[in-house]
């Protein structure tokens, strides 16, 4: 059967490509008219550069990695653009068992409470400083992800200095609990199923968790070649119109199962069934027996996780901004705003009369609970969404929310 | 260091190519090349070298951290970009269909690293073209195989000659329209379930 449109994705083995792979492998994908090619890859930098010299259309991508790519950030850059976010939330901050140690000897428990942890984690640091030890060493996937900007915010707030006061490092995710176990690094900051699995061999314990640090925050998109997109705009409505319904089809719980099952298969994930559960349903192992439910930790589809906020986009160009990776200017701030397409979301979804946020942005913070917001006819559900140290970000006021930034 | 010669770090966790790309280096002229597998204390060996050019095949899965690592670590001291030049996007596309990355240095010019580009992507091609080949004669091996097991089923079932049983392989393979392999694994699958026809 031949289909009205091809398109060729790019995706990297973590659990949160999901979305992208049930699209093509439940039916969603070909409903829509659409022959889904994946393609499974080793790199971000291979997505990338893929993605730049036309061999993907879209490809799964770490939020902030389309931004840094229309910004010149990185080496081989093309201009990407975010029509569809492929969920919330996600990760967790795992440490290995002797700085656990140390942070238990300074207050942490077990409750992955980001402040406490993060109290404990400092003393210990600090005590190390002062004994001459060398710095702890922390693992992110890339430099422009979003682990690598909650890591550092979490530490920040924290009163640690992530460039001076430990050293960050990039580790690829299926080799970071490995690297744990081997004392090359001493935590690291990745989605899962890759802190269970650091659980799971006893050499590792979660301390905290994205979902805690910022509530229903952005993590990956799908990223598209912006001149495809001008190119072949029926392509793209039907894919995100697939994607949209395997969105909903990978929240409900009745199809974990079968979801589990079908990313556990070794040219997607690769990982048993069983170790993506947390992710799946919150309940996380934290190490040493303990069990923890994280409310929201990780969604495919509630709470408008599919929706491009330009919120999310700018929030991301506010620590780019933070870390020094490019200075905040009018124009590249413009660029950061016109990254992420709520536009191209809503065009193609409006046909299917589903719920549709109203706006392009949001203030990030400021829900406390869970709030039903007016929308395109049906009810939507949006919030909380909490940063852990009570911060608000308003997209409108970004020169005072870089001006009110602290390194550490 | 002679005004010809560049100093190369070859990354590769395939030692066959690894030495290929590294003998046409040499072939070409190109005396100081070094050749890591393993990128564990790459940083250090990263400081010692001081590497002009940096190859690394794309299939390494180090390629963010290493990348990462030329951006910003104190061991790499002098800025390393990637590719020849953003302006040659031919000689991109060829690197990545090749399944090659090149990173020189800031300031060297086009035409110094243009050849060394060439050079790799030419062997990484032909090195993918050997792997090709060769996974082909051991499927055209396999497949031989499987067939003459299937033939002797056929000769001990229905007491036929060898040709016989050869010629029912190839009529039921074209009216199937699939290839007399794929036939042969089917009998051989079939016989394996139905018991100990094929034992001896």
């Amino acid at each position: 059967m031949s289909m009205a449109h091809e398109i060729t994705a790019g995706f990297m083995p973590l659990f949160d490509s999901a979305v992208l792979v049930a699209a093509g492998e439940m039916g969603f994908a070909a409903r829509e008219g659409i022959e889904l090619k994946l393609q499974r890859e080793t790199s971000w930098a291979n997505i990338r550069d893929r993605i730049a010299i036309g061999h993907f259309d879209v490809a799964h991508m770490l939020g902030p990695m389309p931004l840094a790519c229309s910004l010149g950030l990185t080496p081989l850059a093309s201009e990407t653009i975010v029509p569809f976010s492929l969920g919330l939330g996600g990760n967790c901050v795992t440490v290995s068992n002797a700085v656990w140690d140390g942070m238990t000897a300074r207050g942490a428990s077990p409750d992955l409470d980001p402040a406490r942890a993060g109290a404990a984690l400092g003393a210990l640091i600090r005590e190390r400083a002062g004994a001459g030890s060398e710095p702890l060493r922390f693992a992110v996937v890339h430099p422009h992800s979003g682990h690598n900007y909650e890591l550092r915010y979490w530490l920040a707030a924290c009163g640690i200095d992530p460039d001076r006061e430990i050293e960050v490092v990039i580790v690829p995710p299926p080799f970071m609990a490995d690297a744990l176990a081997a004392g090359r690094i001493d935590g690291y900051c990745v989605g899962e199923p890759w802190n269970s699995a650091a659980v799971a061999a006893g050499t590792g314990q979660i301390v905290t968790v994205k979902a805690l640090l910022w509530r229903n925050s952005p993590e990956k998109v799908i990223g598209v070649r912006k001149v495809w997109a001008e190119e072949n705009p029926d392509a793209l409505a039907a894919l995100l119109r697939a994607l949209h319904h395997s969105a909903r089809w990978c929240q409900d719980p009745a199809n974990r199962g079968e979801l589990a099952a079908l990313m556990a298969r070794p040219d997607f994930l690769g990982q048993p069934a069983a170790i993506q559960m947390p992710a799946l349903t919150g309940r996380l192992q934290l190490g040493g027996g303990v069990e923890r439910n994280v409310e929201d930790f990780f969604l495919p589809f509630d709470k408008a996780a599919n929706f491009p906020w330009k919120s999310h986009a700018l929030w991301f160009y506010t620590q780019m901004v933070r870390w020094g990776q490019l200075p905040h200017t009018p124009q590249n701030l413009a660029i950061a705003r016109d990254c992420y397409r709520p536009d191209l979301y809503r065009s193609a979804l409006k046909p299917l009369g589903v719920a549709l946020p109203g706006a392009n942005a949001k203030v990030e913070g400021a829900l406390k609970t869970a709030t039903p917001v007016g929308s395109a006819g049906a009810s939507l559900v949006l919030g909380p969404d909490g940063f852990f140290d009570g911060q608000i970000f308003d997209p409108d006021r970004v020169d005072a929310y870089i001006a009110g930034q602290k390194r550490a | 260091m002679s005004a010809g010669s560049l100093t190369i770090l070859v990354v590769d966790e395939n030692r066959i190519r690894a030495s290929i790309i590294e003998a046409g280096l040499r072939d070409a002229g190109h005396l100081e090349v070094t050749v890591v597998h393993d990128v564990a204390g790459i940083a250090k060996r990263i400081a010692e070298i001081e590497p002009d050019v940096i190859v690394i095949d794309l299939e390494n899965p180090n390629r963010d951290m290493l990348e990462n690592m030329f951006q910003l670590s104190r061991a790499v001291k002098r800025p390393i970009a990637m590719f020849v030049d953003r302006s040659d996007q031919a000689s991109i596309e060829a690197a990545v269909d090749a399944g090659v990355s090149a990173y020189v240095v800031d300031g060297l010019k086009k035409e110094r690293i243009k050849p060394i580009l060439d050079m790799a992507i030419s062997r990484f091609n032909a090195f993918s073209r050997m792997a090709r080949e060769l996974e082909e004669a051991r499927s055209e091996l396999e497949n031989r195989k499987v067939i003459d097991r299937a033939k002797g089923i056929l000769m001990k079932s229905r007491g036929l000659s060898e040709e016989a049983a050869y010629a029912l392989l190839r009529k039921t393979a074209m009216n199937q329209n699939r290839k007399i392999a794929d036939i042969a694994q089917s009998l051989v699958t079939a016989a394996g379930l139905l018991g100990p026809l094929e034992g001896e």
